[in-house]
């Protein structure tokens, strides 16, 4: 592979609300079995991406869990391998990553020790499915100095909390906003860039000189007249996670069984950390309909339209709908739980009932557990 | 202590489970395969040298263990070592007993210079601390340790029994007794003193099919090495015929289960590459079942085991089965009482498990218990009827089935490569 991979993990989300308040959004679990981080490490392993970095900053301790080792992904390698820089003092810099160009130029003795010739850029909080390949194979055929990704989002979605891109005719990108109040394009920058290495070297050198930050507004931005820059539109599914509304929606459309085909049933995979759980029990007076069920859980009643994540307990008598249930949940008897995200190793009383009456309401209850 | 695990066995009475699989091989439990047992109970009582002695088909056992990664037995030192038969100079023998498929591997373990060796066999489900094992051996200053259970007096006779004093010191053996003299059952796991082990294993090399409970035991009992019977009182189920086999299936699903897997302690893992959640349809019904992950459940499923991407279509029942990983049910399909094998194809209409029990023409000590069976890859076209006591084996077609129907105690078994 002729490229290396910087998987930009650091991010902390307002818009996830109390969900990211002990977590990076990379390590959001996600549709029963994953972290949201496995999708792009997965396509960086299945793109034959050798050398991946994970740039951290934000709440790290259950991401940094999650990649205590890398063989899940293939990664555990002489040659190359998964890297995780978490911001460090060092003898000239004591800052942590002031953006995402500031995390990249304070590790940069990556990017100059390596010896492939390009460079992939991805987030941890998007869900998808790509051969990185391709795009790189699109990026040199356009002889482009960056490729951005970039998807046409449907009418409604929410188009301002991404950059917004306009192309010309031969996709050379024209314009490129970052999220803007207004905007006459639906095409959005979904955060995956090609670059080649050292050109991302030197870009990020002249913006450390001038105190500039971001790669988005700073050096993507401020270059976009000057440098060739092309955007790859990609059609298949891809989502952004990073607010309660699309984390909630994402994972419900794996409901979809075209979507679980497409993620699950088809090569390559989607590659996770194993913990090896038994298989989901159904006791009597389960009644589960129009759901995911992962590994770990016990049920004993009624669960519709919902997405049990691993381990989760579900007493008699509950009725769950709509609703997410996190890792290690403990749900008491008669409790009623709808259009619910239940934050993981919570433990809900018996008899309780939480209801989101417009919009998602997020639960979180630290009860005492009561273990036989 | 090192480990050496016998699983070269076929387990000839699984019939067509184990046509292409090592007995050891064989899936349990809706993600599990049976080895995984004493190679998790193994990592949990600290030991990560562990020999596994194939024979019999070995491929799904090779893929499954690989380098040890699921039981973290991927080590610098030690770690999981697959030991098959190979060629030596002078002979070339396949393993013809268990102890001499040990004693075959003498020069595996004496790289490791162990002061005791643990020999397990592949084909139990179990949850055993092996150390505190080891401990009773070395407080009674013992030669060679056998695991035992207490079994009902009227069962004994289909195990070999130890009798033993109250220091559980051994004096006699009896291998399947008509008139048991003791209800504590050989369980075929042993500690020894590795030299004791070793002297016997030379000894004994000429002995033809050199077994450790025919040869091995009585030859050091008959040196006067001190023999001592560790007694074992949890969980242990033989899974050696079909019915056994079935029924510790089922034990699973109860709603507190004897054999619990979801106790934190003492886990048991495996490999699993079907890791995503299992995915139940708005008409799907399952009651007091164990689902594997990435199934996808349309019909209606009750009493059940069911493996790890099994697809059930809509319309189709299926009752008191197990079904193993990756099999593909169509739908309005009947299933009762039914093992059906991993990557199985049952097509639309089919139902299985009807009629009257009648004893199984081909072989009625293997296919009994009124099950269907059903061996790995096997295909089974549409609108077929198959009665109870039956197996079935290989890609079948109608004309396979006249009238569209296989009667109780009926088989079919095609062999040969599949086009």
């Amino acid at each position: 592979m002729k490229a290396v991979g910087i998987i930009l993990a650091g991010g902390n989300s307002n818009r996830m609300q109390e969900l990211s308040s002990k977590r990076a959004v990379a390590a959001m679990p996600i549709v029963g079995s994953f972290r949201s981080i496995d999708f792009a490490l997965s396509n960086m392993s299945n793109s034959h991406v050798q050398t991946v970095a994970v740039l951290t900053q934000y709440s790290a301790r259950s991401l940094n869990e999650h990649l205590s080792s890398s063989k899940w992904w293939d990664f555990g390698r002489k040659q190359g391998g998964l890297y995780v820089f978490n911001p460090t003092v060092t003898a000239d810099n004591s800052w942590w990553y002031r953006g995402t160009a500031d995390a990249m130029y304070q590790n940069i003795d990556f990017l100059k020790k390596r010896h492939e010739p390009y460079v992939i850029i991805c987030s941890g909080d998007c869900i998808y499915k790509m051969d990185y390949n391709k795009v790189l194979d699109y990026h040199i055929e356009k002889k482009a100095d960056v490729t951005i990704v970039c998807k046409d989002m449907e009418c409604g979605e929410d188009v301002d909390r991404f950059g917004v891109i306009r192309m010309d005719e031969e996709s050379r990108i024209l314009d490129f906003e970052e999220k803007p109040m207004i905007t006459e394009s639906n095409t959005i920058s979904t955060g995956i860039y090609v670059v080649r290495r050292r050109q991302l070297i030197e870009m990020l050198e002249r913006s450390a000189v001038e105190g500039r930050y971001d790669f988005v507004t700073d050096i993507l931005i401020r270059y976009k007249n000057i440098k060739r820059m092309y955007g790859y539109k990609m059609t298949e599914y891809w989502s952004n996670i990073a607010t309660v509304e699309s984390y909630f929606q994402t994972n419900m459309d794996f409901l979809n069984p075209d979507v679980r085909k497409y993620f699950f049933r088809e090569t390559p995979a989607i590659y996770s950390r194993v913990d090896d759980l038994p298989p989901a029990k159904y006791n009597p007076g389960s009644e589960v309909r129009n759901s995911l069920i992962s590994s770990g859980c016990i049920i004993n009643s009624k669960v519709e339209d919902s997405i049990l994540f691993k381990k989760v307990f579900v007493g008699k008598n509950c009725v769950i709908k709509n609703s997410i249930i996190l890792n290690d949940v403990y749900i008491g008897d008669n409790t009623h739980i709808e259009n619910c995200i239940v934050e993981s190793r919570g433990t809900l009383n018996a008899n309780s009932y939480y209801k989101g009456e417009d919009g998602i309401k997020i639960v979180s209850e630290k009860n005492h557990r009561y273990v036989l | 202590m090192i480990a050496m695990l016998l699983a070269g066995g076929q387990g000839s009475r699984l019939g067509v489970l184990t046509e292409s699989v090592a007995k050891p091989a064989v899936s349990f439990g809706g993600k599990y395969r049976i080895i995984d047992f004493p190679l998790s109970n193994c990592i949990n009582s600290g030991i990560d040298t562990v020999g596994v002695l194939t024979q019999y088909q070995p491929l799904r056992l090779n893929t499954h263990i690989g380098i040890g990664i699921p039981w973290d037995l991927d080590r610098n030192y030690g770690g999981v070592t697959v030991l098959p038969p190979y060629e030596k100079s002078t002979s070339s023998e396949w393993y013809t007993g268990t102890a001499n498929a040990i004693y075959q591997n003498l020069v595996y373990m004496e790289q490791y210079s162990p002061k005791y060796v643990l020999i397990l066999s592949g084909d139990h489900i179990y949850k055993m601390d092996y150390e505190v094992m080891l401990d009773f051996h070395k407080e009674n200053k013992a030669d060679v340790t056998i695991a035992t259970m207490p079994v009902p007096l009227e069962e004994a006779k289909r195990f070999g029994i130890v009798i033993a004093d109250e220091d559980k010191k051994i004096n006699d053996f009896e291998e399947k007794p008509e008139n048991p003299r003791s209800n504590l059952a050989s369980m075929g796991i042993y500690i020894f003193n590795f030299k004791v082990l070793k002297q016997a294993l030379i000894a004994m090399k000429d002995q033809s099919n050199c077994d450790f409970g025919k040869h091995i035991i009585p030859y050091c009992h008959g040196k006067g090495k001190r023999l001592f019977a560790y007694e074992y009182n949890g969980y242990w189920k033989d899974v050696g015929t079909l019915g056994s086999y079935w029924e510790a299936n089922m034990e699973l699903i109860d709603l507190i289960p004897e054999f619990n897997l979801y106790e934190e302690y003492w886990k048991i893992y495996t490999k699993c590459d079907i890791i995503e959640p299992q995915y139940l349809a708005p008409e799907a019904v399952v009651e007091r079942s164990i689902i594997g992950e990435g199934a996808e459940i349309y019909g209606e499923v009750y009493n059940c085991v069911i493996g790890a991407g099994v697809t059930i279509g809509r319309g189709t029942i299926v009752r008191d089965s197990i079904i193993m990983k990756g099999a593909t049910i169509g739908n309005n399909v009947t299933i009762d009482r039914a093992i059906i094998a991993e990557h199985c194809v049952i097509s639309d209409n089919v139902t299985m498990g009807v009629g009257e029990e009648v004893p199984n023409k081909y072989n009625e000590s293997i296919y009994g218990f009124g099950l269907v069976v059903v061996g790995e890859e096997s295909h089974i076209p549409a609108y077929i009827s198959v009665g109870k006591n039956t197996a079935i084996s290989g890609f079948t077609t109608r004309d396979d089935y006249p009238d569209g129907v296989l009667p109780s105690g009926e088989v079919i078994i095609k062999a040969g490569d599949a086009e």
